[in-house]
């Protein structure tokens, strides 16, 4: 059954020290959740960027949220580097699993079929394989002989991702932002926020229902307007260019970031 | 530089892009690199008016412009299905063997200066068979000997692959990639530098020929077309850097 909670109970289930898979951010990002998380004291997170975050990794990170970080890149986008991730990273104040996206995708998807790994094209070459001994090189067992590279499946504790509408029976509507399905199939438990609750049944009509996550897989609901917010929301809302370019200014020092961070949080609360 | 060199330079590299792109049906461009994708824009509005076949550009991270609908991995999928002919990637150090580095210089894992991370490169640079080094910084940081972190590989003669780089070109000049011996050779130096410009910011060895030619300049109907169709088309995705070129007029 999918539970209809506030945001503050939404993020109360996650405990110290889960990992919690998060979409890219045109994909769909909790930043309400993510503001909830920093506000309830949440630490030791193990981040799963699918297959890379922006602002709401450097904001975990910088909160002191997050401990590891699994991605392929984190970057503000045009706004420019992740301020807080950069600095965690010199200071070895997080642990790094470097990675590349269509290695976090491979290993979500061995989480989805609950198989211990899979190979994946390509990578041999790259320090990757250095800083990451849980991949592997094989010899491939089947088809032409040759070196392939497998991936271990990952299987986040928590899929947490903002999309703009639920129906009251829990069914998400995600649209082609399938990796977003992917994440729930492969975690443990899936946390959702969503614009609103919509009155007709997303299941209804085989048309709406190509773009759903059904109820099965979302554990919980908390509606948070804006929720994305500066973060775009397809079909909803543009990125807040002046907000992350306002944010990569004054993340750049330590007490910028808190300065920002306080007034991103009270602005949360009060939007709430 | 003045407005008016500055576009000249873009003019110039998008142009060149075109010309490294011809005969490919499908081409990706990554989400931030207006250049790559009006060299595509500029090889597709060219093969419309030539009656050749139509060109496919996917740019990540557009909604419009974006064939796919299996999310995220539809991309590497597609890569993976030989459906990707051609793509750009950049690095903060490119090395004379080819490899680009994402992640950031000196030890890993606290860099001294650490970028985004590897994206999809380490897996891209082996499966599309036309990559195009792109990077308008052309110095010795950039261009070094060795980079100190490999994101993706040039050449893994222990492993089968379709896909590695084709060219090289920066602010200064046009390499080529020789697969084979695993380095470049510098095919064309821009107008304005010369081949001593080039030898003096690059950190790393290449072949050079005996008679280094200039890259060719935009004739006056491709320089119409950019500023024309071109820029339109751009503004859709870009509309900063389409409003800087045509601002520069």
């Amino acid at each position: 059954m999918t539970e209809r909670v506030g945001l503050q109970a939404l993020v109360g289930s996650i405990a110290p020290g889960q990992s919690v898979a998060i979409p890219v951010d045109r994909a769909g990002v909790s930043m309400a959740a993510t503001a909830a998380m920093i506000e309830a004291g949440l630490t030791g997170l193990h981040l799963v960027c699918v297959p890379i975050s922006g602002l709401q990794a450097d904001l975990l990170i910088g909160a002191g949220v997050a401990a590891v970080v699994e991605t392929s890149a984190v970057s503000l986008g045009e706004a420019g580097g992740a301020p807080r991730f950069t600095a965690a990273v010199r200071s070895g104040s997080i642990k790094l699993r470097d990675a590349t996206c269509p290695a976090i995708h491979a290993g979500l998807l061995a989480g989805q079929k609950g198989v211990p790994f899979m190979p994946i094209a390509g990578i041999i070459g790259s320090d990757l394989l250095q800083v990451r001994p849980d991949w592997k090189v094989i010899d491939s067992p089947v088809g032409e002989p040759g070196k392939v590279v497998v991936v271990p499946a990952i299987t986040p504790d928590v899929a947490l991702f903002h999309a703009p509408e639920a129906d009251r029976f829990g069914n998400v509507r995600i649209g082609r932002y399938r990796e977003l399905a992917t994440m729930a199939y492969a975690a443990r438990r899936t946390l959702v926020t969503v614009e609103r609750i919509t009155d007709r049944d997303l299941m209804a009509t085989e048309d709406s229902a190509a773009g759903v996550l059904p109820a099965l897989y979302v554990d919980a609901i908390a509606v948070a307007e804006n929720g994305a917010w500066p973060l775009p929301l397809w079909d909803e809302y543009e990125t807040d260019g002046a907000e992350l370019a306002r944010y990569a200014t004054m993340a750049r020092t330590e007490e910028g970031f808190h300065a920002y961070l306080s007034a991103f949080l009270s602005r949360s609360k009060e939007v709430a | 530089m003045t407005g008016q060199d500055d576009r000249a330079r873009k003019e110039l590299l998008i142009t060149t892009i075109a010309g490294l792109l011809d005969g490919v049906r499908h081409v990706a461009v990554g989400a931030s690199s207006p250049i790559p994708a009006a060299g595509a824009m500029l090889l597709r509005a060219r093969n419309a008016l030539a009656g050749k076949p139509p060109v496919r550009i996917s740019i990540l991270g557009s909604s419009r412009h974006n064939f796919f609908t299996n999310g995220g991995v539809e991309l590497f999928d597609c890569a993976a299905q030989g459906r990707v002919d051609a793509f750009f990637l950049g690095g903060g150090q490119i090395d004379g063997a080819g490899n680009i580095n994402l992640v950031g210089t000196g030890g890993y894992p606290r860099m001294e200066v650490r970028w985004p991370g590897s994206f999809g490169s380490a897996y891209l640079y082996h499966l599309i068979p036309r990559v195009i080094l792109f990077r308008e910084e052309h110095s010795p940081r950039v261009l070094v000997p060795k980079v100190d972190f490999v994101s993706a590989a040039a050449v893994t003669p222990e492993v089968k692959r379709r896909g590695g780089p084709q060219a090289l070109l920066t602010n200064l000049a046009l390499f080529d990639f020789d697969r084979d011996r695993g380095g470049f050779r510098l095919r064309s130096v821009h107008p304005g530098y010369t081949a001593e410009d080039v030898r003096d910011r690059t950190g790393f060895d290449y072949e050079v020929p005996e008679a280094v030619p200039a890259t060719t300049a935009p004739d006056r109907a491709t320089a119409e077309l950019i500023r024309g169709r071109i820029l339109d088309e751009l503004a859709e995705c870009y509309p900063e850097f389409a409003r800087s070129m045509a601002a520069a007029a």
